[in-house]
This record gives C-alpha cells, sequence and structure tokens, in this order.
C-alpha cells in the first residue's frame, strides 16, 4: 500500500472522486506541504471548466445558509457539489473558529457534496493563500458546481472576483440604502445580488435600492454591459426565491461561456493565482532570511528597511 | 515556514441541545492557536464521521450531556475507523460517571475530561498528542 501522502496516489483517487483523498490533498495544499506542488501541478490540468460561485457579503447576512440552499437545489439536477468555506484566522493565537460548516450539516452524509473549511491564516481580503489550489482539488475531484464562501468581511473582498466565475454577492434589508450600495468595492464585483431575508420588513425597498443604485448608468469611457447585474430576494430560511436566484447563477454561466467573457475571467484567474505564486515565494524567501543580526543593524540605524529589504531580495 | 495549525472537530451527538459547554471549548481552543470546526448540536455518527473525514481534523471532541455516551460515543468512534481515520484522537466530556470512562477508553476513546476540568488541561493534552504522524 502507497503511503497515505504519496502524491501519485492521491492524484488517481481524487480523480477517482475519492472524498479521504480530496482531504488529504488539500490539507497538502493549504499547508503548503512539500508535496503540494506536485498534486497543484497535475490539478491544475483540469482547472476552469466547472462554474466557481464566489459567495460574498457582510457577516450573516445568511452566505452559508443560502450555500446549503443552492446545494439542495444542484443536488435535485443530479450535479455534485464541493464548497470552500473561508472564515477568519486570529491575527492574536493563529487559531481560527470555522462556524460556517454547521449551517450546511444536512449534506454532511450526501456523497455528492464535499465541503471543506478553511481559515484566512492571515490572509486579508476574504479568501485564503491556497485558494486557488483547494479550488483545483475540487475541480479534480469531479464536482459540477463549486462554491467559495468569503470570510464575511462586506466592503472590500474584491479578491473573489479572481478567483469566482460568478460573484454572487449577499446583503440583508438591515444593510442601510441606497448610498451604502453605491460605494465602491464589492459592490462593483458582483454578478448577481441577493437581498437574503427578503422576508424581513424593508426587503422590497432593499431591493429596490440596490436595483436603484445599481441602474445609475454607466459613467463616461465605460462600455455598454452585456451582463446587467441582476438583484434577487431570496429568504434562506424558508427557501423562497432560491429556484429564482439559482436560474441567475445558470444564466450567468451561460453568458459567460456564450460571450466570451469566461474565457477572459479563466485568465484573470490564472494571472492572479501566478501573482499569488510568486507573492508568497518571494516573500517567504525573503522573509527567512531576515536575522537577528540584520535587526540589530536596523535598531542602531546603521542600515534602514528599504536597504536591507533590497539586499535580502536581491540575496 | 510557521508551523501549521491543528485542526479539530467539536461536534455534539446525539438529542442533547445543550451546547454551551461546547461553545467554551471551541473558544478556548481557538485561543490556543487550534483551527476548530464546529458542527452544532444533534449530529448522527455518520454526520460527525463524514465532517472529520472532509476537514481532515488532527482531533474529534465529543460533548454530550443526556447521557448516551456509552452507546453514542463508542458509535463514532467505530465509524471514523470505518471512514479510514485511524490516527484521529478521539476526546469527550460532558456529564460522564467515573465508573463510565474505563469502558469508553476501551472502546477507543482516547480521553474523557469530566466536567470543572480547567481548559488549560484540555489545551496542553491535545498539544501534547498531536499531531499523530499521518
Amino acid at each position: 500500500m502507497p503511503a497515505k501522502n504519496d502524491p501519485s496516489d492521491l492524484i488517481r483517487r481524487v480523480r477517482k472522486g475519492d472524498h479521504a483523498a480530496a482531504s488529504r490533498a488539500l490539507s497538502l495544499v493549504v499547508d503548503e506541504d512539500a508535496a503540494a506542488e506536485a498534486l497543484s501541478k497535475e490539478f491544475f490540468k483540469s482547472a476552469g471548466t466547472v462554474q466557481k460561485l464566489g459567495v460574498c457579503g457582510p457577516p450573516g447576512a445568511g452566505k452559508s445558509t443560502l450555500t446549503g440552499r443552492l446545494i439542495s437545489r444542484y443536488r435535485k439536477l443530479g450535479l455534485t457539489v464541493g464548497v470552500l468555506m473561508v472564515d477568519p484566522s486570529s491575527s492574536l493565537s493563529g487559531g481560527a473558529f470555522l462556524g460556517d460548516r454547521l449551517r450546511i450539516m444536512e449534506h454532511a452524509t450526501d456523497p455528492g457534496v464535499f465541503i471543506r473549511s478553511l481559515a484566512s491564516r492571515g490572509m486579508v481580503g476574504g479568501l485564503t493563500h491556497a485558494i486557488f489550489g483547494a479550488v483545483h482539488v475540487l475541480e479534480a475531484l469531479g464536482c459540477g458546481k463549486i462554491v467559495v464562501e468569503t470570510v464575511g468581511t462586506g466592503q472590500d473582498e474584491v479578491d473573489i472576483a479572481s478567483v469566482a466565475d460568478t460573484v454572487v454577492y449577499v446583503t440583508t434589508p438591515a444593510m442601510g440604502d441606497e448610498i451604502q450600495a453605491m460605494k465602491a468595492g464589492a459592490m462593483e464585483v458582483g454578478d448577481v445580488f441577493v437581498v437574503n431575508k427578503a422576508d424581513l420588513a424593508g426587503g422590497d425597498k432593499a431591493v429596490a435600492d440596490l436595483k436603484g443604485a445599481l441602474g445609475l448608468g454607466r459613467s463616461a469611457g465605460q462600455a455598454p454591459r452585456a451582463w446587467e447585474p441582476p438583484v434577487a430576494a431570496t429568504s434562506a430560511l424558508t427557501g423562497a426565491g432560491v429556484e429564482e436566484l439559482g436560474r441567475l447563477l445558470d444564466a450567468h454561466w451561460e453568458h459567460l461561456k456564450a460571450s466570451g467573457e469566461g474565457r477572459e475571467r479563466l485568465k484573470r484567474q490564472h494571472a492572479t493565482e501566478l501573482q499569488f505564486w510568486i507573492h508568497r515565494h518571494v516573500l517567504r524567501r525573503a522573509l527567512e532570511r531576515v536575522d537577528g543580526k540584520s535587526l540589530d543593524e536596523l535598531l542602531a540605524h546603521k542600515t534602514d528597511p528599504a536597504s536591507l529589504g533590497r539586499r535580502l531580495l536581491k540575496a | 515556514m510557521d508551523k501549521k495549525p491543528l485542526r479539530i472537530l467539536i461536534a455534539k451527538p446525539g438529542l442533547d441541545g445543550h451546547d454551551r459547554g461546547a461553545k467554551v471549548i471551541v473558544r478556548a481552543l481557538r485561543d490556543a492557536g487550534f483551527e476548530v470546526i464546529y458542527t452544532g448540536i444533534r449530529q448522527t455518527p455518520e454526520m460527525i464521521a463524514a465532517a472529520a473525514l472532509q476537514e481532515d481534523v488532527d482531533a474529534v471532541g465529543l460533548s454530550l450531556l443526556s447521557g448516551a455516551h456509552m452507546t453514542l460515543f463508542p458509535e463514532i468512534v467505530k465509524r471514523l475507523r470505518k471512514a479510514g481515520l485511524r490516527d484521529v484522537l478521539v476526546f469527550g466530556g460532558g456529564i460522564i460517571p467515573d465508573e463510565d470512562v474505563a469502558p469508553l477508553e476501551k472502546a477507543g476513546v482516547d480521553r474523557v475530561f469530566g466536567p470543572g476540568t480547567p481548559l488549560s488541561e484540555i489545551v496542553s493534552y491535545l498539544n501534547e498528542k498531536l499531531p499523530v504522524a499521518r
């Protein structure tokens, strides 16, 4: 029997749909283990074939519960689903409470659903360094749809637009007026907007506000958009509106495929993945060269951070 | 590179909705640098084993106050092992009478923590036992 972390064995088993192998492969990729590169190299070959949904929005908007509802819909359509749910790591302890999974435990024993909780491990922007590698594992596993749920950061999580094909921005009736919806950030990258908890007071107004903000027209120099982001109203609790949302997500995927926009997005995703890789490796190599002696020089003001930094990057 | 955080699944099996204790453990482990996944209440042994498998955890902690631990804990150990998770550490707590501890350990529960156990004791136990070679 091959060793448990043997890359070629893991690759073979993941491709056959083995959840245990996918789980271990994810650990190796996320932990940036020595075997991770061999795995990612292989898994990258199957990248970009199925729709990746990026679910973002403020904490408590109902992203996880809504994801659970979407999983049910896809399962009924006969699709398998892979889910990555990112929650924040503590900057103090390095630990994390990964509390998204419990919202969708009803899918725990469904062999057609694979769910993995990830900690952000020091990365801001709602994602984690290894998110691309993790997505590629699920692609190799053969998932028919992939959902990436970000840390609930809300306004500034634009990274998700470089990971997902379809960005779903989830908000609630209590999130403010159209002025909030006009702000830059995540509002700019949503492909489909969702007012969840729309059964609460103010649901209709929230939908109208969002539509109003999205419909303010083009600014000078902007090309007309082939896809105008729609607004869906849902209640993840009761399931109301989920089917309509699902159809919008399907329509966006069809649009991406038909318009060539999907290819453009995939290119951007791969470019970002490369950027992450370079960033991680150059940064790590340079940081590993920081020693007590160089810090002493800094403290004695014999050098400065910029000069020292240049030296460490060149070494 | 910095040490990778250890991953722990905290689970509430059976029909017991009292999860204050489980949440206290979750919080303490988070603050001690673990990545903690919580299943929520009323989980079946199958659900717990599936979650442990997909999350690739180093340990599973079970909390139960209903008295069904003699049935559920061994069943969960069995399911974990059947899922191929041979090395995952299993620990438990809740209202567990002293005389049940030995049979539970015999059934594969690595450690039982009774009421009043200092959180630091659980943290040091996990830090000492983990990671198991995987």
